[in-house]
């Protein structure tokens, strides 16, 4: 007992110079610094950091409580992901953001055992956007098959309100991923008439001779691009080089930030993309944040994101998530939230475009409405193209609504096999 | 001509054109591999290491900015000139053989006589080692190499084919480039080790480095030479693999296409890496073509595409239950 007691002293003295313990509002980021995505990972994680950071610097945090960024790197690969969320759910954590489908699988049943909810903003399972079967899982403000149809819906625009007739390849990401939209692409084809192609890329995808020389026989009127990390960058200098038309080739929103089509140079002039947000450097929010994070020293990154799209989707997915921090704080009056608080306060939040123009970001994403139903927000995205002189994609369309009788129909299917397998009694959480 | 003859052809001669591409990585696994019996792991990262010196320094570039900024509250990032292409090559021929020195000094000098498998974990480190340099030193976001390389369609084999049978084929000018480029390293490195002393002294070592140590060729020289000579040839598969789609971490999977080039042409041999990349790169393109799409005998197996990867390597699995030693290889006898 003796040789204990100074061990004891010390632990007693450190507990009363800590004093009560601070409240914090835990979030962490499962980034990707590095591997083979990190161009995709560093700027989403720079702007979900940053977010927060000026939160901190500017207002105190969120309702008077300071919040805590946990960073944990998972180089995209599933099994650290699991590891990250392992090794910091117990420290208070509100909310996942792992920008990873793969993660995503491995960690739906885990947060839905642990009570804590999971942010898959526009990756991710699908069909969690029924709520009432996935209780803990958010995919607003749109899902993978919501990007299809919009790709779709633009295509019919474009085309008088006709398909008929049209031939359309999917270039894919040989993974869960990639697949994803395959389905619901197969019911818009039988819907509308076109023919649909679909080609699969080997993972991490830097050849694509086969698919190309393909395309370049078949001279599909429109391609579509469900890829990630080296693929988009190898797939637009491959359809520069068949000369695919740029104006006729889609990447879907993980398919076109400013590193994706910086390899092809000029010859990427024009490539279009599918977005949820939309991107305005001028917003004054980035100025917020240049001024109370980077120019402070704070930022996560160096300043160089600030603006760009991966940059601004992770900051809005920080946004998305403070809001609903908020939201939690106001329903159940109290700073200090648990998980599950933080679950209430995601599935009721709202985002309006008075309140993104009071946060600073005018119209950053498209006004939608959470509920226990509706998981996945508005399912709006929109089209936008590659202007190479300047350097920046340029909108060319407004926010475009989903095909919502086909998907769903899809989420329903799928949510519903997913709950018998599982095991769940579909229903709001109480 | 059949039309789907003829995009047998194009796609014939473009697998034959990928090959050449993972010829050129599997050359460098073969030098080091011939030389010193071991197995390169890093080969692929020092292709990604090579291109990311290659471009920092024709950008003018920091190295190691962010670390230097981070702990001097600096904010330099660049010098403020670009290298010209050539002269940036050369500058980075200079780094890959301060590479292969510090190699050869702090690792493997001291490794001599250990086994193959220690050799082989050794490099596995070495990998993880440069790839976490090569991010600080130049930072991991994607960058463009411009080294002057074509791209795009031959016009020439276009017209010239399509005059012929009606079809223009495709070629892209990268990989004639890279057909040609390819050509003269495997000349160059088959003259050095024939006609040059340090050529024989490299090829005494690979042949028995102790019955060549006893006649006084230096090993550390010889490894030294043969681990620039590998930076060397890292540096041109970096610069066509980084030419299609920018420099950056995935450069260093393209160790994975030259495996079964390996397996199948041998690890000894520099025409091995040639012809067995040839062949697996005509492979698994016609094998994509024929049954991952359906082209071939009116469609009756369509695997779905992606299956390049796959083929290669039950190809090359197939090479090694008949012919372990490669097609080239140097026949392995253990007597007893």
């Amino acid at each position: 007992m003796t040789k204990h007691r100074p061990l004891a002293a010390a632990a007693l003295c450190a507990a009363t110079l800590a004093g009560p313990a601070m409240a914090e509002l835990v979030i962490p980021d499962l980034s990707y610094r590095t591997g083979p995505y990190a161009a995709g990972g560093i700027p989403f994680s720079d702007g979900y950091q940053d977010y927060f950071t000026l939160l901190n610097e500017r207002d105190g945090g969120i309702g008077g409580e300071p919040i805590r960024l946990i960073e944990c790197e998972t180089g995209y690969n599933t099994e650290k992901g699991v590891e990250c969320y392992e090794s910091t759910k117990g420290e208070g954590a509100l909310v996942y953001q792992p920008l990873s489908t793969g993660i995503t699988y491995q960690l739906i049943p885990k947060t839905a055992a642990d009570g804590i909810p999971l942010h898959t903003m526009g990756y991710g399972r699908t069909s969690a956007s029924n709520g009432e079967v996935f209780n803990n899982v958010f995919n607003y403000p749109a899902n993978y098959w919501d990007a299809a149809s919009v790709a779709i819906n633009h295509l019919l625009e474009q085309n008088g309100g006709s398909l008929e007739g049209k031939t359309i390849a999917l270039l894919y990401h040989n993974s869960a991923y990639g697949k994803e939209p395959i389905r619901t692409l197969e019911e818009l084809s039988e819907k509308h008439g076109f023919t649909l192609t679909t080609l699969a890329v080997e993972p991490p995808g830097q050849e694509q001779k086969s698919q190309w020389l393909q395309i370049r026989r078949e001279r599909p009127d429109y391609v579509i691009m469900w890829g990630w990390g080296v693929m988009n960058q190898a797939a637009i200098q491959e359809a520069a080089n068949v000369r695919y038309p740029m104006d006729q080739f889609i990447g879907n929103w993980w398919a076109g930030a400013e590193h994706d089509v910086a390899p092809a140079g000029a010859a990427a002039d024009g490539y279009l993309s599918l977005n949820m947000n939309t991107i305005n450097p001028e917003a004054p929010i980035f100025d917020e944040i240049r001024t109370n994070v980077i120019d402070k020293g704070k930022g996560a990154g160096d300043g160089s994101n600030v603006g760009n799209v991966l940059y601004t989707r992770g900051m809005y997915a920080a946004m998305l998530a403070a809001e609903a921090i908020a939201k939690a704080q106001e329903i159940h009056g109290v700073t200090e939230i648990t998980a599950a608080q933080m679950r209430d306060g995601m599935e009721a939040l709202e985002m309006t475009n008075a309140r993104m123009e009071e946060l600073g970001a005018p119209e950053i994403g498209p006004e939608f409405s959470i509920s226990c139903q509706n998981h996945g927000g508005s399912g709006e995205g929109l089209v936008q193209r590659w202007n190479a002189a300047d350097g920046v994609f340029e909108p060319v369309t407004g926010f475009i609504a989903p095909d919502n009788e086909v998907i769903d129909a899809l989420i329903a299917e799928d949510s519903a096999a997913y709950a018998a397998e599982s095991g769940i009694e579909p229903g709001c959480a109480e | 001509m059949p039309d789907q003859l003829l995009y047998a052809m194009e796609v014939a001669l473009n697998g034959l054109m990928a090959g050449v591409m993972y010829s050129l990585v599997a050359l460098g696994f073969v030098l080091i591999f011939k030389a010193s019996g071991i197995f390169n792991y890093a080969q692929g990262v020092m292709a990604l290491f090579a291109a990311m010196t290659l471009v920092g320094i024709q950008n003018g570039q920091v190295p190691f900015s962010h670390m230097i900024n981070a702990a001097l509250g600096t904010d330099i990032h660049h010098f403020g000139w670009s290298v010209p292409a050539l002269a940036a090559i050369a500058l980075t021929v200079v780094v890959m053989v301060g590479l292969a020195w510090a190699v050869n000094r702090f690792v493997f000098r001291h490794l001599v006589n250990q086994e193959p498998i220690i050799l082989f974990m050794a490099t596995i480190g070495l990998a993880y080692f440069l790839e976490g340099v090569a991010d600080l030193m130049w930072g991991s976001e994607i960058k463009t190499l411009d080294v002057g390389l074509p791209q795009g369609i031959n016009d020439w084999v276009d017209t010239a084919t399509f005059d012929l049978f009606g079809y223009g084929f495709f070629i892209d000018n990268l990989d004639i480039v890279a057909t040609v480029i390819a050509g003269l390293l495997v000349a160059g490195l088959v003259m050095f080790s024939q006609y040059t002393k340090q050529g024989r002294a490299l090829r005494a070592v690979a042949d028995d480095h102790q019955a060549a140590l006893s006649v006084g060729i230096s090993l550390n020289f010889i490894w030294v030479l043969v681990w620039s000579i590998a930076g060397f040839v890292a540096l041109v598969a970096g610069i066509m693999w980084g030419a299609k789609s920018g420099v950056q971490f995935s450069l260093s999977l393209i160790a994975l296409k030259a495996l079964p080039v390996l397996m199948l042409g041998g690890f000894t041999s520099i025409p091995g890496a040639i012809v067995g990349g040839l062949i697996i790169g005509v492979g698994e393109k016609l094998f994509e073509f024929c049954f991952g799409n359906g082209q071939c005998f009116g469609g009756i197996i369509d695997l779905g595409g992606a299956t390049e990867t796959w083929f290669a390597y039950v190809l090359a699995l197939g090479f090694l239950v008949f012919r372990p030693q490669g097609l080239f290889g140097e026949k392995i006898i253990e007597r007893v």
